[in-house]
């Protein structure tokens, strides 16, 4: 080391010790062929996690995508995806719904549960309260549908689990932010 | 059918004229004052080529492989400042273009590349030459296109244009299946781009320059740390930079993308950073407390070991590219702006503020212990040439020409940038970032035939050059008076000498090039002039007669072969850990072995 004792500033920095953090991304993007690709393309080359992912035209006029993504990274990791994102000539915003206060995030998920007598009665009663729909049944299924935060969808799977849980199929997180205050 | 030009100018009032694909390319070319082009016909760009047939305003030179006519628009880009344009074939024609195109996508390079596609009923069929360009270049092009209608042709290529020299420059490829090219549709003008979502940042906030004005106040051991970033934004950057520096005294290194931007005549001149750079340009960057980054990325080979990198400074990082902040090295103060507005706004901040040139004579003194190092120097050889002095002595016998400078990837390189001396932005093309080896040669090509007049030469290694060596084709052809000046030291120094023998026990495995070329022989089979030379005494004399030559040369410089490209930070360690080389005393010790 030189003679300088001066505090380190930029050298704060140690990546690798920082926690993960789990992130919910609203990525506006312009609908055209193989937009998605190059989102998906960028995550994979970088080394950056992807946990779910919806994607779907949301303004036919302009034709406007978005895609929601849920990712995972330490805050530095999470910075460059913001920026690598916004890189991308068809990516116009890239909106980080956890760290707004106004963000929500729901998620739809279809189950099938098989089951006769009392396991059969019991899955209906906790579908009931956690108000899921019956969207399709047999002498020995339900089908349920079922809208909410992740933790509820996986808590929702994890009680159908001994009552014959058969089938999942989940949309991924979708997100919005919730309308501006008056005042 | 060939339109008439006043048809063209008078459409953009009226109805768009209707044109078939190949001559709606031929059209927007000309329309982004593109006057000239490096391509390969194939059977999926033959529409293309007939309307090239028909133009005589831009001039196409005909490469002998696709990557030849990559590097050559990267050369032609780097040199002029405008959008390089290259043409291929579908398929090998595509893929052959991936190096170029990674390499211009690494090193921030304007480039439009064009590609020939399989009909549209065939994509997917697995046709013959058919290959999946835009999925292949998705990853290594700033942006990328497939046309399928031809109603989009005028707009995209239009839109890649824009997209590749705006913001972060870059390389865009767009992919044209052949029915599009027959296919007859309308022509817009280059004023019918419209991208919401892509609208780059070029102004810097306010608050940014003057937190940044805050720190250039008070800085006591600043320095600029430039890179091919003020190359990119344009010959004004270089001039606010150089205006900047004199107002400010503050001392500049530059990466090797950098060169040329501020004068290495200069007293205030560092040499370049990292890895093979300067001892004074390393110690500075360690010890500075400001370090001024204007345009260039904190790579691995600038920043040796990341967390030992100048300990002591506030860091003010000027980009255009949001995702090089706090990338690799924190920023304190972030500028999202071009080069040359930042500079702008630095200088008038600067003079707003009435601010002096601060004392920096405690500095400067450092420096001048640091450079007294004379790190740089090598031992004299009174009966072989040594490479340095090869390029030292090109150096000053061409110095007060028109001359460009292109390289390989190497050792050669390394000294080219140590020895070889610039003044001027737009002179130095290198292969920086990718590293690509036969980049040289091509890239001369493009070089010269941006600058018919200028003396443009490829300082080579034997190795590198052997990469691309049927360009010399090209250069014959096409009337390119191209020099390749080859330190010829017959094995692959950079991976044999230097790491293989520091890293790898001098376990040489397969660096050494057995049944090398007799490259005057090789020069003579081309149509081209052929020169050797093995003594320091006659080397004056060979290379004037290289320069004097009018037409390409292949100069065979017989180099010693033992010689290091010094001084050298080990990858791995810290800025203030550089081996200087033995003839200063230093040897390498096992320790620093064991860092790179």
């Amino acid at each position: 080391m030189s003679d300088n004792d001066a505090p380190a500033s930029a050298y704060d920095m140690t990546h690798e010790d920082e926690a993960l953090e789990r992130r919910t991304l609203a990525v506006m993007v312009d609908n055209e062929p193989g937009v998605l690709a190059r989102v998906v393309g960028l995550f994979s080359a970088r080394g950056y996690n992807i946990e779910s992912l919806t994607v779907a035209e949301v303004d036919a006029s302009r034709h406007r995508s978005r895609i929601t993504i849920v990712t995972s990274g330490t805050p530095h990791t999470l910075e460059q995806i913001e920026a690598q994102l916004l890189r991308l000539v068809p990516v116009g915003r890239v909106v980080d719904i956890t760290k707004s206060k106004r963000g929500i995030e729901r998620e739809l998920a279809l189950i099938k549960v098989a089951g006769t007598g009392e396991r059969r009665i019991e899955a209906l009663r906790l579908a009931d309260i956690f108000r899921a729909n019956v969207i399709d049944t047999t002498l020995e299924s339900f089908v349920f549908e079922l809208t909410g935060g992740s933790d509820k969808i996986d808590q929702f799977i994890a009680l159908m689990q001994p009552l014959g849980l058969v089938e999942v199929s989940r949309t991924g997180v979708l997100s919005i932010k919730r309308g501006k205050e008056k005042g | 059918m060939k339109p008439q030009p006043e048809a063209i100018a008078a459409s953009s009032q009226t109805e768009p004229l209707t044109l078939s694909g190949a001559q709606i390319v031929v059209e927007a070319l000309k329309a982004q004052n593109v006057d000239t082009m490096f391509g390969y016909p194939g059977g999926a760009v033959l529409p293309i080529y007939d309307e090239l047939f028909h133009t005589d305003e831009i001039r196409h030179v005909l490469v002998r492989h696709e990557q030849g006519a990559g590097h050559a628009a990267e050369g032609y880009a780097r040199s002029t400042g405008k959008p390089g344009v290259a043409l291929a074939t579908s398929g090998p024609g595509a893929t052959n273009m991936v190096t170029p195109i990674t390499d211009a996508m690494m090193d921030s390079i304007p480039m439009v590349v064009i590609t020939g596609q399989v009909p549209t009923h065939l994509i997917g069929t697995d046709a013959f030459q058919e290959c999946d360009t835009v999925g292949i270049t998705r990853c290594c092009a700033k942006h990328n296109y497939l046309v399928t209608q031809v109603d989009e042709l005028a707009r995209t290529i239009h839109e890649a244009f824009h997209v590749a020299r705006s913001g972060r420059p870059g390389p865009v490829v767009i992919d044209i299946p052949k029915d599009v090219q027959f296919a007859t549709g309308p022509y817009y003008g280059p004023e019918c781009v419209s991208r919401p979502t892509y609208q780059p940042r070029r102004e810097p906030r306010p608050e940014a320059i003057r937190a940044a004005l805050d720190l250039m106040a008070t800085a006591r051991r600043p320095v600029f740390y430039t890179g091919g970033g003020v190359i990119n934004s344009g010959p004004r950057a270089s001039e606010l930079l150089r205006d900047l520096q004199a107002a400010t005294g503050f001392p500049v290194t530059s990466t090797l993308m950098g060169l040329g931007a501020f004068p290495a005549s200069h007293e205030d001149w560092l040499g370049m950073l990292g890895m093979h750079g300067s001892y004074e340009a390393n110690s500075a960057m360690h010890d500075c407390d400001l370090m001024i980054c204007v345009g260039a990325r904190f790579d691995d080979r600038v920043t040796g070991r990341i967390d030992a990198f100048s300990p002591g400074s506030k860091k003010i990082h000027i980009d255009i590219d949001p995702s090089s902040i706090n990338k690799i090295v924190h920023a304190d103060v972030p500028v999202i702006a071009d080069c040359g507005e930042a500079l702008d706004a630095l200088l008038s901040g600067w003079q707003a503020r009435e601010l002096e040139r601060p004392d920096l004579a405690g500095w400067k003194a450092q420096i001048r212990e640091w450079r007294s190092r004379d790190c740089f120097a090598y031992e004299a050889d009174a009966k072989a040439i040594k490479p340095q002095y090869a390029v030292e002595r090109l150096y000053e016998l061409t110095k007060d020409r028109d001359v460009y400078i292109s390289t390989e990837v190497g050792q050669h390189q390394m000294w080219a940038a140590q020895h070889f001396h610039f003044e001027e932005p737009n002179r130095w093309m290198t292969s920086g970032g990718l590293g690509t080896m036969g980049y040289g040669l091509p890239a001369a090509l493009g070089i010269q035939a941006a600058h018919p007049d200028a003396l443009v030469i490829d300082i080579a290694g034997e190795a590198s050059v052997q990469m691309v060596m049927q360009e010399m084709s090209t250069a014959v052809q096409h009337r390119l008076a191209i020099k390749v000046f080859i330190l010829n030291n017959e094995w692959m120094g950079m991976v044999r000498r230097q790491w293989q023998e520091l890293l790898h026990g001098e376990r040489y495995s397969h660096s050494y090039s057995e049944a090398l070329p007799d490259f005057v022989k090789l020069a003579e089979a081309y149509g081209a002039k052929g020169i050797v030379c093995d003594h320091p005494d006659e080397l004056d004399a060979r290379i004037i007669e290289m320069v004097e030559h009018d037409g390409p040369v292949i100069f065979d410089c017989r180099v010693t072969r033992e010689e290091n490209c010094l001084p050298m930070i080990p990858s791995g360690a810290a800025h203030n850990e550089m081996i200087l080389g033995t003839i200063h005393g230093d040897e390498i010790d096992d320790d620093g072995k064991g860092l790179v």
